[in-house]
Parts: structure tokens; C-alpha cells; sequence
């Protein structure tokens, strides 16, 4: 099913995230980080930092923290099981620490296809803010497979 | 041309130590999708896997991704990061031992930047992509 060109310029609510020590620390504990500064407070302060850094990549996961995150993609007629992550990037304004309540706002850039209709991409732009200020803006490919 | 950051002078074609991550297990992406808030079962749920028509789960893409992360904090501030990017170029699968390479592409007097790869012990890259990092 061909996703609607309609779809482009919508947006998701904005989603709030107060950003817990535990998720950060379970985040380092599945990612295999070892760094100190990673999971331990104190260490993190010793290096000037006012708590724990969050690091590079768990700010794709703000948007997710809602009852259904996916809603934005199901919404669109698009089956989970056939979507891949394509690309992903991040620009950086700010680092963010445990405590901080990050707010992610998301809109769909762009909707295409390739080879006949049997992949079709959709971007998508993040801005993550914190006090209203830029923390930082993520772009997102997602790739949706119509296996024959 | 060479530029210094991180109190070490960098030059085009420097490589960072590969970061070898070690057997990805099922535990793993269990606690990566707690840890990261992408619940998407195709990771977790082997039954949802096969409905699918996979043979089996895979690793979340921003996992890779988060290595690449890691392998970048060992070297550098993560204040001193602009961007990051990655395209996810296949699948990797559980149970796959996945490295993590990076080479200094650029440097001028503002800017270091990195070709980054994540490679299976096949060869087979899984993610490549890019990151700036500022002096």
C-alpha cells in the first residue's frame, strides 16, 4: 500500500521526558559502557558535568516513551513488521543530563519509493528541546519492504 | 594537515583502536530495548520474527548505532560532538560479533571528521556513517 504524499508536513504532540539515572544506567548496561562517567554520579560531577551525561544516541528514544509509539507509522496503513530503520543522524546544540525533561516533536519531511513501489521511505525530522532551547535535531529514514 | 583535540594531534587516515563488542546475545537486545525505549518486538519476540518471515530476531539498528557512540566517547568530549550519522546497510543478526572502526577523513582548523564502520567478523558492514566533531 502506497503511503499518501499527504502525509508530508504532519506532526506528532510533542512528547515530555524526564530523563531517569536508571534508564541512563540500563541504557550504558545494554550498551556495554564501562565509562564511569556514564553511570556513576559522582564521577560525572568530579568531570564537571552537573549529572549524568545522556549520551550520543539515547535521544532517539524520547519520542518512544508514550503508550504507542509506533502510532505515527500503524496510522499511515504501514505493517511494523515490514519497516526497517534506513538512516539515522543527529545534530547536537547541547548536552543533556539525568534530570533534565527533554520535549521530542517530530514531522514527516518526506515520502518516496524505489524499485517499482517496492520499498518506500519516509523521513522524518526530531527536535529535541530542553526549557525551549535546541538540545538537538535528529533525522530518520524509515524503510518500509512489500515483500511480493 | 593535522589538528589537535583531546590533547592528541590527529591526521587524515588515523584510525581509532577498533572497538570489538563481544557475542550480541538475546539478553542484550532484551536490555537494549528496556534501555533505549524501542520495544519493537521483531528484536525480542522470535515468534514475531518468524511471522515476519525472518529466521530469527536482530539487533536493533540504534544499538549498533550506540556503539559507534561509545567508540567515539573513548576518544573525544561528547561536548565536542556536532553531528552524527549513520545509514543501517544490513542486518545484523543475533548472536553476531560486531566491531566498530573509525578513520579520520578530515581535519582542518574548526573540524575532525570520522568515516565510521560497524563490521561483522564476515566482513560484512552492517552500518557506515559519519561524525563531526568540533576543536
Amino acid at each position: 500500500m502506497a503511503i499518501s504524499p499527504s502525509a508530508i508536513g504532519t506532526g506528532t504532540p510533542p512528547v515530555a521526558v524526564t530523563i531517569e539515572r536508571g534508564r541512563l544506567q540500563l541504557f550504558a548496561k545494554a550498551t556495554g559502557q564501562s565509562d564511569p562517567l556514564y553511570v556513576d554520579p559522582a564521577v560525572a560531577r568530579a568531570q564537571g558535568h552537573q549529572d549524568l551525561p545522556v549520551p550520543p544516541t539515547f535521544l532517539f528514544g524520547i519520542e518512544l516513551e508514550q503508550p504507542d509509539p509506533f502510532a505515527w507509522i500503524t496510522a499511515l496503513g504501514v505493517d511494523l513488521a515490514t519497516v526497517l530503520h534506513g538512516t539515522q543522524g543527529f545534530s547536537y546544540a547541547a548536552l543533556a543530563y539525568a534530570g533534565d525533561t527533554l520535549v521530542a516533536e517530530s514531522t514527516i519531511t518526506d515520502v518516496y519509493s524505489k524499485k517499482g513501489g517496492a520499498l518506500e521511505f519516509i523521513e522524518r525530522l526530531t527536535r529535541i528541546t530542553r526549557d525551549g532551547e535546541p538540545v538537538a535535531t535528529l533525522n530518520q529514514t524509515t524503510v518500509i519492504r512489500h515483500i511480493a | 594537515m593535522t589538528t589537535t583535540l583531546n590533547t592528541r594531534t590527529w591526521s587524515v587516515g588515523d584510525q581509532l583502536p577498533p572497538l570489538a563488542i563481544g557475542r550480541i546475545s538475546r539478553t542484550t537486545l532484551a536490555l537494549f530495548a528496556g534501555g533505549s525505549g524501542d520495544h519493537n518486538p521483531i528484536h525480542v519476540d522470535l515468534d514475531v520474527a518468524k511471522a515476519a518471515g525472518l529466521d530469527d530476531v536482530f539487533a536493533q539498528g540504534m544499538l549498533g548505532m550506540a556503539y559507534l557512540g561509545r567508540l567515539i566517547t573513548d576518544h573525544f568530549p561528547q561536548s565536542k560532538l556536532q553531528s552524527f550519522t549513520t545509514r543501517f546497510a544490513a542486518i545484523t543478526p543475533v548472536n553476531a560479533e560486531p566491531t566498530c572502526l573509525a578513520l579520520v577523513t578530515g581535519v582542518d582548523g574548526e573540524r575532525l571528521t570520522l568515516d565510521l564502520r560497524v563490521e561483522l567478523s564476515d566482513g560484512t558492514v552492517v552500518l557506515n556513517g559519519q561524525a563531526v566533531l568540533a576543536l
